[in-house]
């Protein structure tokens, strides 16, 4: 099965430690959200999942599918089967969706048999169509000039076309509108499953009238302070995050 | 549907640019050049004896001048050494079946034949000094098109070969172009009839295949009144140990209300000096388009220029230059503004690997009387190593008031967060970068003709081997 063990996990930038020991489990076919105040390492988890180099492992260990993650290239990682929606996409001026969606296909196929042409035009397309996009963004450069939700939308296009078996969704709801919440949210569940396994980071509760998570979370201070089900995250929309604060500021602070 | 065909058949197709075939040839000049060996040449084309005076004072010109003493290091180059004439076979095929078999296999390798199925509108194609095999379809002799070599082009159209050869780069130009006028061989002879478009491109694939072989061919392309025409010029070759010298001319008449595009994808193998010089003259109310990409060679100096005669004349240089390790690109272009209210346009993409240096040269010009005159030029280059080196050598002259003249230059090196990025996405170090690389130069590739498009993304491909971890 599919399952990303996260024991003990330290993590610093440019030497100030972010996660102070963390751990967290995600098995296939569960939908966790990880929620917290900003600041306190969410994006910090989700670059040090898939490999960022900026970000420095100093103690702890991350398996997935039984493998040390650690000992990862990023792109191996990706060929494993893990995913990160980017909270900020990056442009790829002059390489088009499709091109680029094509390239990172064939990436997981062996050399000698690259996906075909029709194959890759009608699997595309059709989820285009499941996430309401028009047909001539296949043809954009990537992420070049997109609006913010255009952005979002190409992250869920590339998670449908590699079929990851892990997903990390980073701020996916951060600057979106209603309309186009709702879209990515309902992309999303399309692709949800027994063999997929999310994380859902977000600041905010609404991602989550769409996405029902079995598992929240809220990362404090570089740790997971509390774990529940849904109902935890209600019980932040309702009261913020200032009893968190409270109860778990660090004594020194 | 919308995802066009150059985008999904990216990177299908596989070449393998390092071959050689054995030589074989009829005639070879010794090494060297003197007024002998000039003789011999203009003999052995049995040319009128104005072509062979022409040739002389070249000649004459080319031993009196010194070598440029500006740009890039030309001391390694040893012109005592270069052959500067060979004949590979007896006689120039006009069918495909009249072409010799080891041609052939060579062009069989280069792909030509497939490429002419679909593309072509007629076949130049270059084996070491001398066209040997050159057709053209039907439908474009119909319309009065004449696609010649440039021997048969000077032969079957003596008058309108006098009336334009050397008009718009004299052989007192540059040592270069008077050494090209001197020994000259090979090429192509363009003319399309006023108001006659060519549709399709036509194509002229170049090929070195010999060790010190100077090659030196010459083209004269004349696009009538209200005509249009794309020529494209694409060359491979195989890999020597000793320096090879490249130094073609390249004469474009663009007629009033007239439109040529030239497009050129060039790899020579790193041993070659790639000195050439190709300009055009624009006259009223025409448009000059250079697309010129420079991925091979030792040295690459080559400045397309256009210039703009009459009023209305545009000019567009279109330029992408890749410098890997050991090699020097000094590409850019030249826009004399002659004429009120022309206008012009220069788009620059160096990129630069290891050792390699892409540089940028131009040149905008505007003579005194030519108001109203727009130009704008853009030059980005784009740096894979930390050692690596750009410089951009933009000159503006300009003696009128009343202009507009635009230049903007960035330097940008491959981003570690486009690379975090697309390696999420399960690309290696070297994809990613690829992938970097081969969006930079997109706005030139997409204006290639589809084959061209694909070979150039494949070798970028080539290029970028290696080029990380």
């Amino acid at each position: 099965m599919s399952e990303l063990i996260i024991e003990n996990l330290h993590v610093s930038i440019d030497g100030k430690e972010i996660l102070k020991g963390l751990n967290l489990e995600i098995h296939a076919g569960e939908i966790h959200a990880m929620m917290g105040p900003n600041g306190t390492g969410k994006s910090t988890l989700a670059y040090t999942l898939m490999g960022h180099p900026a970000y420095q492992v100093t103690e702890g260990k991350i398996t997935f599918k039984g493998k040390n993650l650690l000992d990862l290239a990023t792109d191996e990682r990706a060929r494993m089967g893990l995913f990160l929606a980017f909270q900020y996409p990056v442009a790829i001026p002059g390489v088009t969706v499709a091109n680029f969606l094509r390239t990172a296909l064939n990436a997981r196929r062996p050399a000698e048999n690259p996906i075909s042409v029709f194959e890759f035009r009608t699997l595309l397309m059709e989820k285009m169509r499941l996430l309401k996009m028009d047909p001539q963004f296949a043809g954009r450069y990537l992420n070049d000039g997109f609006s913010g939700g255009e952005k979002k939308r190409a992250e869920i296009l590339q998670m449908a076309t590699l079929e990851p078996e892990m997903a990390i969704l980073d701020e996916t709801d951060s600057g979106l509108d209603i309309d186009a919440l709702r879209i990515v949210a309902e992309g999303v569940n399309a692709l949800t499953g027994p063999k997929l396994g999310v994380l859902v980071i977000t600041h905010y509760q609404r991602l989550l009238e769409y996405i029902q998570p079995h598992y929240v979370h809220i990362l404090f201070d570089g740790r997971i302070v509390e774990s529940g089900n849904a109902d935890l995250a209600l019980h932040l929309e309702e009261h913020g995050y200032d009893w968190v604060r409270e109860k778990y500021a660090p004594v020194n602070a | 549907m919308t995802l066009d065909d150059k985008t999904l058949l990216e990177g299908i197709g596989e070449n393998n640019y390092g071959f050689k075939t054995p030589e074989k040839y009829v005639f070879k000049a010794r090494p060297g050049l003197d007024e002998d060996i000039v003789r011999q040449i203009s003999a052995m084309k049995e040319e009128p004896r104005w072509m062979l005076d022409y040739r002389l004072k070249a000649l004459a010109h080319f031993q009196a001048r010194p070598m440029p003493g500006w740009g890039p290091d030309l001391s390694n180059l040893n012109l005592d050494e270069i052959h500067y004439y060979v004949r590979p076979a007896e006689s120039q095929g006009r069918t495909w079946d009249e072409v010799p078999d080891d041609i052939k296999e060579t062009f069989d390798k280069l792909g030509i034949p497939e490429a002419e199925q679909k593309f072509l509108a007629g076949v130049g194609a270059q084996y070491e000094s001398e066209m040997v095999y050159h057709s053209i379809q039907q439908h474009l002799e119909a319309k009065g098109v004449i696609f010649l070599s440039i021997e048969e082009g000077l032969r079957q159209h003596p008058d309108i070969f006098r009336e334009y050869f050397g008009t718009v780069v004299p052989y007192s130009d540059n040592k270069f172009a008077a050494l090209n006028s001197a020994v000259w061989s090979g090429g192509s002879f363009v003319y399309v009839p006023a108001g006659v478009e060519v549709e399709l491109p036509l194509q002229a694939y170049f090929r070195l295949n010999m060790a010190n072989i100077g090659q030196f061919e010459r083209s004269l392309i004349i696009a009538d009144e209200g005509s249009y025409v794309h020529y494209v010029e694409g060359c491979t070759a195989p890999t020597y140990t000793t320096s090879s010298l490249h130094s073609g001319v390249i004469e474009i008449i663009v007629r009033r209300g007239a439109r040529v595009r030239y497009s050129t994808v060039q790899n020579w193998s790193t041993n070659v000096y790639n000195l050439v010089t190709q300009r055009a003259k624009v006259f009223g109310d025409a448009t000059m388009e250079w697309v010129d990409s420079n991925m091979g060679s030792k040295l690459t100096m080559k400045y397309p220029a256009c210039y703009l005669m009459e009023p209305g004349a545009h000019g567009e240089v279109l330029s992408m230059a890749f410098a890997s390790d050991g090699q020097i690109q000094d590409a850019g272009a030249k826009m004399i503004h002659l004429a009120p209210n022309t206008t012009s346009k220069i788009t620059s993409k160096s990129i630069s690997k290891g050792s390699g240096r892409a540089s940028y040269r131009g040149l905008v010009k505007v003579r005194k009387g030519a108001t109203g005159v727009k130009s704008n030029v853009v030059c980005d280059a784009l740096l894979l190593d930390p050692h690596s080196r750009s410089d951009t050598y933009p000159v503006i002259e300009v003696a009128e008031q009343n202009v507009s003249i635009g230049h903007e230059a960035s330097v940008s090196k491959v981003d570690e967060e486009q690379l975090f990025y697309l390696m999420s996405r399960g690309l290696t170090e070297e994809e990613a970068a690829t992938m970097v690389v081969s969006g930079f130069i997109e706005p030139l590739v997409k204006e290639l003709p589809m084959e061209y498009a694909v070979e150039m993304n494949r070798l970028i491909q080539i290029q970028m081997e290696g080029s990380v971890g």
